[in-house]
C-alpha cells in the first residue's frame, strides 16, 4: 500500500493506506486521535467533521490522498486546554449530552465563526444543519454559538 | 494518546500519584488522571496505596477524593448525578473530585443496569447514606485524635472541624484512622434546605471531556495486541449462512480469519460471516469483498403491510386481560355517547451516534469486556453463562456510551464479541457499521391500539377500554404467548383508573419474527400517544377543554398542581379558539410531565412547531439544568420519532439502513423549549425519559385544534397535512 504524508494539528505523519482509505480511518486508526467520529460513513451526520485548511469536511467521505499537502485540523488541534471560544461557549452553555457528535459540531461551529464571526439564526441553520444530534442538543447549540460570537467581539 | 492503552507498574503509579493526588483505583478508565491523559491503572498498582471507606467513595492520604460512579453515563447525566449526591454528604467540593467508571461489579454497587430512568430514582438514599458514612466516620477519626466528643465536631469543604478550638483536619490525614473504625449503624442525613450542591444546576463533570475529544467511547478504546472484526449480517431478520466464499477477502491485506458466526437474539441465532482483521479498515474492506449466498427458507418474510394488517385484525379478537374494573362492555353499550378510534404507532430504530462496538479478551477461562454497556452486571451474569463463565470471572470496564436509550442495555453485542475473542485466542473489538446498526434491531415494536369509551350525556367519562394488539418485549418471537403484558396500562395516568368506575385493558401479542426492545420511555410513549389522543377526542365530545376535563378526573393534588401550572405558564386560558394549542399529560418512570404545544400554518400551507412547554414534576431532584438538557432532548427526539422516521420491513428485511433515509430531526426542525420543573418534597422520579411520551398527543391535539383533522398514526409528515 502507498505512504501518504499528513499534516495533521501541525504535526507530519506517515500514513499506509490504500487509495480507497477514508481520511476518518486514517485519522482514528494510523494517526490515533479518536476525537474524529465514525457516525454513518455517507456523509450524512457530520460527526467525522474535521478542517481542511481551515473549511470544515467529511473525514468519512474524502480519502486520504485528497488531503495530502493540506492543512488538516481535528477536534484535538482546535485549541490547547478547551480554550477556543467555541469549547468555552460549549461548556458554559452545557451543550453536550451524550457528547459523541460534539466534536463535529464544535468543528463546524468554529469554521462558522472564523468566517462570520456574528451569525445570524439563519446563518447558524445553514452552517449546522448538516449535523445529527440524537440527544436534541440543538437548541443548545445554537445559544452557544451567539455565546461564542460574544466572547469573541469582546476580545 | 499512547498513555491511554498503558498498564502502569508500582513505580509508575507512586510517582503519577505523588504528582496528581490520586490513589486507590482499581481496574478502571480514568478520564482526568496527570494533565487529564486518560490512563488505565490494574488492580495490583493500585494495592494499598489506599484507603477504601466504602464502595463509592475513596479518599487517598493527601485528601483526595475519587467517587464512583456505577452507572453508564449515556447522555443522561449519571456521571454528574451520583457524584452531586455523594459530594453532599461528604462535604467536599464536586470540582476537586476525581469520577470514575465503576466497573461491573455484582453486589457491590446494587443494580447497575442503567434502564428505566432509574440511576436517581433507584439508589437516592443509598448513594446518600454512603457520602454520609464517610463523613461521620472522618468526624469519628478527628474527634478521636483530638480526644474530644464526635458531637463538638463537624465536616466542610473536606476538612473536619472541632468547633469550640477551630481545629482542623483535612480529611487525607484522616483516611487511616477512619478506616480502621466500623461504619455507624445509622447515619443523619441533611436537610434539603441546608444542601449546597443538591439541587443546583451545576455544570456536568463530564463536559470538558466531550468538547476536546478526549472522552473516550466505546469505538476509541483500544487494548494491547487488540484485533477488530467486523460481520457480514444476513440482512433478512432469522436468515441463515448457506455458504461462503472468502478468497477475495483473505487477499486483502491485514485479513487475518473469516468465519460463520451466530448472534444470540433472544431464541433465534442470527448468522453471519465475521471477517477479523489488524485494522478496523482492512476488515471492513474484507468484508466488501467476501461473498456468502443466505440460506432464507423456513421462516416467515414479513413486511410492514402484512403486520399492521395482522395487527388490526387482532384487534377484534378479546385478548389477554390485563386489568378490569367494573363493566365495561354493559355500560359502553348503554352509554349516550360512544367514541372509538384506532391509533398507531412505528417500528422504530434506536440508532444511537455512535454504533454499537464491544471489546473482548477471552483468555484463561476469565472474560474481560470493555465497551458502551448499559447494564455492566448483565453482562457479567448473561453474557458469562453463556461462555461457561462465573460473573465474577467476567470484567466489564466501561466507557462513555455515545447514546443507549435502551439499545445498549441488550447483550448480543458484547456476546459476539466475546465469542469471537474465543474463537481467534486473542482480545478483539467487533464494530457493527451503520447499516448493521439500523437494519439489525432489536426495533422499538409497532403497535395498533383498539380505544372505546362510553360518555353519560352531561360529557361524563364512564366507560374506557384499550387493546393493545402489538409485538411487544414480553412476546418475542416463539416466546411464551399466554401470559398478559403488564405495560399495556403503562403511561395511563394513576388516578384515571379511581375516577373512571369502568374500565378494560387487553393485550393482543403479534405473533412476527422481528426482534423488538426497549427504546427510550418505552411503553409510556406508545400507549401514551393513544391514550392521550383519545382523551382530547374524548374531551371534544364531552364539550369541555382539554385541561378542564382531564382536571376533572384526576383528582389529586399533584396532578391538579401540574394543570394549574401548565395552565398558568402557557397562558392556557387567554389563548384564542382554534389557534393550534394541544396538551398531554403522561406518568413514566415515577414522574409526571405535561406539554402544551403550539403550532402554526406557514403561507406555503405547513404545519410548522412553534413552541412546546414542558412542565415536570419528579419529584426530590439533583441537578435541575440536567433535567432541562434531558426534557429538551426528549422533546427533539419524540419530534423524530412522531413526524420524521419509520424503520419498515419489506420481504423480511428492514429497508432503511443509513440516515440518508432514516432521516433525523435537524437544527432547522426545533421549536422553542421552556421548561418548568415543579418543586415540592415527592420521591424522586426518573428524568432521563419522562419526558418524550406527551409530545406526539400534544402535537396532534395542537394540529387537530388548528386544522380539524385528527392523527391517529405515527410518524406524520408535518408537510403534508397542512393543506
Amino acid at each position: 500500500m502507498p505512504l501518504y504524508n499528513l499534516q495533521v494539528n501541525g504535526k507530519n505523519y506517515s500514513v499506509d493506506a490504500d487509495t480507497k482509505m477514508p481520511l476518518l480511518w486514517a485519522i482514528r486508526e494510523q494517526v490515533g486521535l479518536t476525537g474524529t467520529k465514525y457516525g454513518c460513513g455517507i456523509a450524512q451526520c457530520r460527526a467525522c467533521t474535521v478542517h481542511l485548511n481551515g473549511n470544515p469536511v467529511q473525514s468519512c467521505s474524502i480519502p486520504v490522498s485528497a488531503a495530502v499537502g493540506q492543512k488538516i485540523t481535528t477536534i484535538e488541534g482546535l485549541s490547547e486546554n478547551n480554550s477556543h471560544p467555541i469549547q468555552k461557549a460549549w461548556i458554559a452553555e452545557q451543550v453536550p449530552q451524550c457528547g459523541y457528535c460534539q466534536s463535529g459540531m464544535i468543528m463546524t461551529a468554529s469554521a462558522l465563526l472564523k468566517r462570520n464571526p456574528n451569525p445570524s439564526d439563519k446563518d447558524i441553520d445553514l452552517a449546522m444543519q448538516g449535523h445529527i444530534c440524537r440527544c436534541g442538543t440543538y437548541p443548545r447549540i445554537r445559544k452557544a454559538i451567539k455565546t461564542a460570537s460574544k466572547m469573541t467581539e469582546k476580545v | 494518546m499512547k498513555t491511554e492503552n498503558q498498564s502502569l507498574s508500582r513505580r509508575h503509579f507512586l510517582r503519577l500519584s505523588s504528582m496528581s493526588g490520586v490513589a486507590l483505583t482499581v481496574g478502571l478508565y480514568i478520564p482526568s488522571l496527570a494533565k487529564a491523559k486518560p490512563i488505565i491503572i490494574t488492580a495490583e498498582t493500585a494495592e494499598n496505596l489506599g484507603l477504601e471507606l466504602t464502595a463509592w467513595v475513596s479518599i487517598d492520604k493527601n485528601g483526595k477524593v475519587t467517587i464512583f460512579n456505577h452507572r453508564s453515563e449515556m447522555g443522561q447525566g449519571s456521571f454528574q448525578a451520583v457524584p452531586q449526591m455523594i459530594a453532599e454528604e461528604l462535604e467536599v467540593n464536586l470540582d476537586e473530585v476525581n469520577i470514575l467508571f465503576a466497573p461491573g461489579a455484582q453486589g457491590k454497587y446494587g443494580p447497575q443496569i442503567t434502564g428505566g430512568s432509574s440511576t436517581v430514582r433507584g439508589g437516592y438514599k443509598q448513594l446518600l447514606r454512603t457520602g454520609a458514612t464517610a463523613r461521620e466516620m472522618l468526624i469519628q477519626a478527628a474527634a478521636k485524635k483530638w480526644g474530644v466528643p464526635g458531637t463538638e465536631c463537624y465536616a466542610e469543604n473536606g476538612v473536619v472541624i472541632h468547633r469550640p478550638s477551630g481545629r482542623r483536619l483535612g480529611y487525607g490525614e484522616l483516611v487511616e484512622e477512619a478506616a480502621k473504625l466500623d461504619p455507624p449503624k445509622s447515619v443523619k442525613l441533611k436537610n434539603r434546605i441546608n444542601y449546597k450542591l443538591i439541587g443546583k444546576p451545576l455544570p456536568r463533570q463530564d463536559t470538558k471531556f466531550k468538547t476536546n475529544g478526549e472522552a473516550i467511547f466505546g469505538q476509541d478504546k483500544k487494548i494491547p495486541g487488540m484485533l477488530y472484526a467486523v460481520v457480514e449480517r444476513c440482512p433478512r431478520i432469522k436468515g441463515k449462512v448457506n455458504s461462503f466464499d472468502d478468497t477475495a477477502t483473505k487477499s486483502i491485506s491485514g485479513v487475518k480469519q473469516v468465519f460463520k458466526i451466530e448472534r444470540d437474539v433472544f431464541d433465534a441465532k442470527q448468522e453471519g460471516v465475521a471477517v477479523v482483521a489488524t485494522s478496523l479498515w482492512g476488515a471492513m474492506q474484507g468484508r466488501k469483498a467476501l461473498k456468502v449466498v443466505w440460506d432464507d427458507d423456513g421462516f416467515e418474510h414479513v413486511s410492514t403491510s402484512l403486520l399492521y394488517d395482522r395487527m388490526r385484525t387482532d384487534l377484534s379478537k378479546p385478548g389477554l386481560s390485563v386489568k378490569t374494573a367494573g363493566n365495561f362492555d354493559g355500560t359502553f353499550n348503554a352509554a349516550d355517547k360512544k367514541i372509538e378510534a384506532v391509533y398507531e404507532t412505528p417500528y422504530q430504530s434506536h440508532s444511537c451516534m455512535e454504533p454499537l462496538n464491544c471489546i473482548a479478551h477471552f483468555h484463561g477461562n476469565k472474560l474481560e469486556i470493555w465497551g458502551p454497556i448499559q447494564g455492566p452486571d448483565w453482562v457479567q451474569s448473561d453474557v458469562g453463562k453463556k461462555m461457561g463463565l462465573k460473573p465474577e470471572d467476567v470484567t466489564v470496564n466501561m466507557t462513555f456510551l455515545g447514546g443507549g436509550f435502551g439499545r445498549k442495555a441488550f447483550l448480543d453485542y458484547p456476546h459476539e464479541a466475546a465469542v469471537i475473542s474465543k474463537m481467534i485466542g486473542a482480545p478483539v473489538q467487533v464494530v457493527w457499521t451503520r447499516e448493521d446498526d439500523m437494519t439489525q434491531g432489536p426495533f422499538r415494536p409497532g403497535a395498533v391500539y383498539g380505544c372505546k369509551a362510553g360518555l353519560s350525556k352531561d360529557g361524563d367519562l364512564q366507560a374506557f377500554q384499550t387493546k393493545m394488539a402489538a409485538q411487544d418485549m414480553d412476546h418475542q418471537s416463539g416466546g411464551d404467548n399466554s401470559n398478559y403484558n403488564p405495560s399495556t396500562v403503562e403511561g395511563f395516568l394513576k388516578p384515571y383508573f379511581e375516577s373512571i368506575p369502568h374500565y378494560s385493558f387487553a393485550d393482543i401479542p403479534t405473533v412476527s419474527p422481528i426482534p423488538v426492545m426497549w427504546w427510550r420511555s418505552v411503553y409510556a410513549s406508545t400507549n401514551g400517544f393513544a391514550y392521550e389522543s383519545f382523551m382530547d377526542e374524548l374531551a371534544l365530545a364531552a364539550a369541555k377543554d382539554p385541561l378542564d376535563f382531564r382536571r376533572g378526573l384526576l383528582q389529586e393534588d399533584r396532578y391538579q398542581n401540574l394543570i394549574d401550572t401548565l395552565e398558568q405558564i402557557t397562558g392556557w386560558k387567554s389563548r384564542s379558539k382554534n389557534s393550534g394549542w394541544g396538551v398531554a399529560i403522561t406518568e413514566c418512570f415515577g414522574s409526571i410531565v405535561g406539554e402544551v404545544v403550539q403550532v402554526s400554518k406557514g403561507t406555503d400551507g405547513k404545519i410548522k412547531i412553534d413552541k412546546v412547554t414542558a412542565v415536570i414534576d419528579c419529584g426530590w431532584y439533583v441537578n435541575p439544568d440536567t433535567i432541562r438538557q434531558q426534557v429538551e432532548g426528549c422533546i427533539i427526539m419524540a419530534i423524530g420519532a412522531a413526524t420524521i422516521h419509520e424503520t419498515h420491513f419489506e420481504d423480511g428485511k428492514a429497508v432503511e439502513k443509513n440516515f440518508d433515509t432514516y432521516k433525523m430531526p435537524r437544527i432547522t426542525d426545533i421549536p422553542e423549549i421552556e421548561v418548568h420543573i415543579v418543586e415540592n418534597e415527592e420521591k424522586p422520579g426518573g428524568v432521563g425519559e419522562p419526558a418524550l411520551p406527551p409530545l406526539a398527543p400534544a402535537l396532534c391535539n395542537a394540529i387537530f385544534d388548528l386544522t380539524q383533522k385528527r392523527i391517529r398514526k405515527l410518524p406524520f409528515n408535518l408537510n403534508e397535512i397542512g393543506s
